[in-house]
């Protein structure tokens, strides 16, 4: 694939350690450590900024707020393969907030699913990088996402199928609060306790905004938690960009039989950039180039 | 038709054990009930909750199941368009997509119940193979179609009983239509319960002297092109005749072709831009202009302007 002009915007293969290429081949698990995890946070950051300041739009707020949720995902509990993006034992993570594709991207591109320099072709004509996910046309991508609300029910096939078929892998969803406004949501919610999938989990990022604005002004979810509880899933609340917390709660999940888990991750949208931290503008908005370097020096 | 479906679906879980079965709270009516009693752990009930069980459906897809998804044609597509469309459409994936009680012919439910729209809605989805049979034997042989081809598949059934048009050594040809009954003058092009009209039709018609071409297109997309070309060729005149709004449905489709390839005076018997209410399916057929006295008074248009 060739790759578009840079401009003057900062070269997103500066920040490429070795991580992505010594453990593209094989099963890719599960070791990073704490420490390990909070630089790829950081790597991940500067690419949201990169990868949609050169895009000039897409979803910088909603995609910061999760970083630390997928980089404890990817690098330290799913089992999967970048070297085989459809290897039938992996662990599925599905991205139901497609407008995280930015986030989505620069991780799998970490791992090694695809080069890191391919992020700066997000949104472009002819680009593997759609504006939000396509499961056709990008590898590690298992569903095409951005009709809000639907990524929980795919879940549930998932988790069924692997159920039917004697797998043990398990399947991992991640939803924004503000997509929790979709009733298809709560019919999703009501049918994973009716069918018992203990190998699903729920991750609900709880940035508190929407496009609007916060959510309890836009429309009130609470009491959020104890909505998850009625419908019948066992509720872990962490902080999440704390990456112990996240991998903590991950591990307890494994524990749950019987029902699924959903862990309520309290964010900040917009999380580690000043300017973007809590603000709505940001959601569907990228940085221009002054702002893209502010924001870099902000993450060095 | 739909306890064809019900047993059908047996047959094939029997044969393959990836087929699993989801519907929302109408397996009594869709007669999926029947996969359910001899294959528990693969069915899967979701409630009244259609747009959940079109992505459920898409993941057990994705996963290598091979779910047939049912419940009323006004429901699916009408309640969960934007689930067929981003979870099952625009992926391709293998989801089939069995919908009973398809166009007014429902009755007594009323406006709520009747599927008017569904053909146009789903034959606008990029990818989506679209199926109107129109006997409980075509029906059988469409839902093996659908099982043994890749993709995801529409197929619409009725409610009512429909006589038989075909005997048990018919085989259905995916995308090709059948004639019916050769003829020179006119061709009716109809599908689902409508195919039996048309053929009464052109019986009666013959006593007129008028020789009607029949065609059952039960593959709505993709069209069959090359026929419809040739029975306007040859025969100089088109009706088609569907349970269903004269916009986005067989009439339109055939019209495109006709536009494109041979133009010829054509007819529409079809639901005008209008909704039923109760009444037995008969009496609505019969006012909404679905009989074949109806056929017939298309036909004699079509001929008067040749």
């Amino acid at each position: 694939m060739s790759l578009p002009e840079e401009g003057n915007l900062p070269s997103i293969s500066d920040s490429v350690t070795t991580s992505a290429n010594s453990m593209k081949a094989e099963v890719f698990s599960s070791s990073a450590s704490v420490v390990e995890m909070e630089a790829i946070a950081k790597r991940l950051r500067r690419h949201i900024i990169t990868m949609t300041g050169k895009a000039g739009s897409g979803h910088p707020g909603g995609s910061l707020s999760a970083v630390e949720i997928l980089t404890a995902l990817y690098f330290r509990v799913l089992r999967h393969k970048p070297s085989d993006p459809q290897w039938a034992d992996r662990d599925r993570f599905i991205l139901s907030k497609g407008h995280a594709a930015p986030l989505l991207y620069a991780t799998l591109a970490e791992c090694g699913y695809f080069p890191v320099d391919e992020l700066l072709t997000l949104r472009q004509m002819d680009s593997r990088l759609q504006g939000h996910t396509d499961r056709t046309v990008t590898p590690g991508v298992e569903m095409s996402a951005g009709a809000l609300g639907q990524g929980l029910s795919f879940a549930i096939g998932v988790a069924l199928a692997g159920r039917l078929n004697a797998q043990d892998y398990r399947v991992y969803v991640l939803l924004g609060d503000g997509e929790c406004d979709e009733g298809q949501v709560w019919e999703g919610a009501m049918a994973a306790a009716h069918f018992k999938v203990d190998n699903l989990v729920a991750i609900v990022d709880n940035n508190g905004q929407q496009i609007d604005g916060w959510n309890r002004d836009v429309m009130n979810l609470d009491p959020f938690p104890g909505k998850w509880q009625a419908f019948g899933w066992h509720v872990i609340e962490v902080d999440g960009h704390d990456l112990a917390q996240l991998t903590e709660a991950f591990d307890q999940a494994k524990l749950v039989k019987g029902q699924p888990t959903v862990i309520i991750a309290h964010t900040i949208k917009g999380k580690g950039v000043s300017f973007m931290e809590n603000n709505p503008d940001f959601h569907g908005k990228a940085p221009n180039a002054e702002e893209v370097k502010i924001a870099l020096k902000e993450l060095e | 038709m739909r306890e064809t479906y019900g047993k059908t679906l047996v047959e094939l879980g029997r044969e393959n054990p990836d087929i699993v079965v989801l519907d929302a709270d109408l397996s009594r009516s869709t007669m999926t009930k029947i996969f359910a009693r001899e294959f528990p752990d693969r069915f899967f009930d979701c409630g009244i909750a259609e747009q959940n069980m079109i992505s459920i459906a898409a993941g057990l897809a994705a996963s290598g199941k091979l779910p047939f998804a049912s419940t009323f044609a006004v429901f699916a597509p009408g309640r969960c368009f934007d689930q067929i469309r981003m979870s099952i459409a625009q992926p391709g994936l293998n989801v089939k997509l069995v919908t009973s009680h398809g166009g007014i012919s429902v009755g007594e439910d009323g406006t709520s119940h009747h599927s008017i729209e569904d053909l146009a809605l789903v034959g606008s989805l990029p990818g989506f193979t679209v199926i109107v049979p129109a006997d409980a034997i075509e029906t059988a042989q469409a839902v093996r179609t659908a099982a043994a081809s890749y993709g995801p598949f529409y197929i619409r059934l009725c409610r009512p009983k429909v006589p038989p048009v075909y005997t048990e050594s018919y085989r259905f040809n995916l995308g090709k239509a059948v004639t019916m009954r050769q003829g020179g003058d006119v061709t009716i092009i109809a599908i689902g319960l409508m195919v039996a009209a048309a053929l009464e039709a052109a019986k009666n018609l013959r006593r007129e002297g008028i020789d009607c071409r029949v065609l059952n297109m039960s593959t709505l997309k993709p069209i069959d092109e090359a026929a419809i070309t040739q029975a306007a060729a040859e025969t100089g005149a088109i009706i088609a005749a569907e349970e269903h709004l004269e916009h986005g449905g067989l009439g339109s489709i055939v019209a495109q072709v006709l536009a494109r390839h041979q133009p010829v005076p054509m007819e529409f018997v079809a639901i005008k831009d209008t909704y039923a209410r109760s009444g037995k399916p008969a009496e609505l057929l019969q006012r909404h202009g679905l009989t074949a006295k109806d056929i017939e008074q298309g036909v004699r248009s079509a001929i008067a302007r040749k």
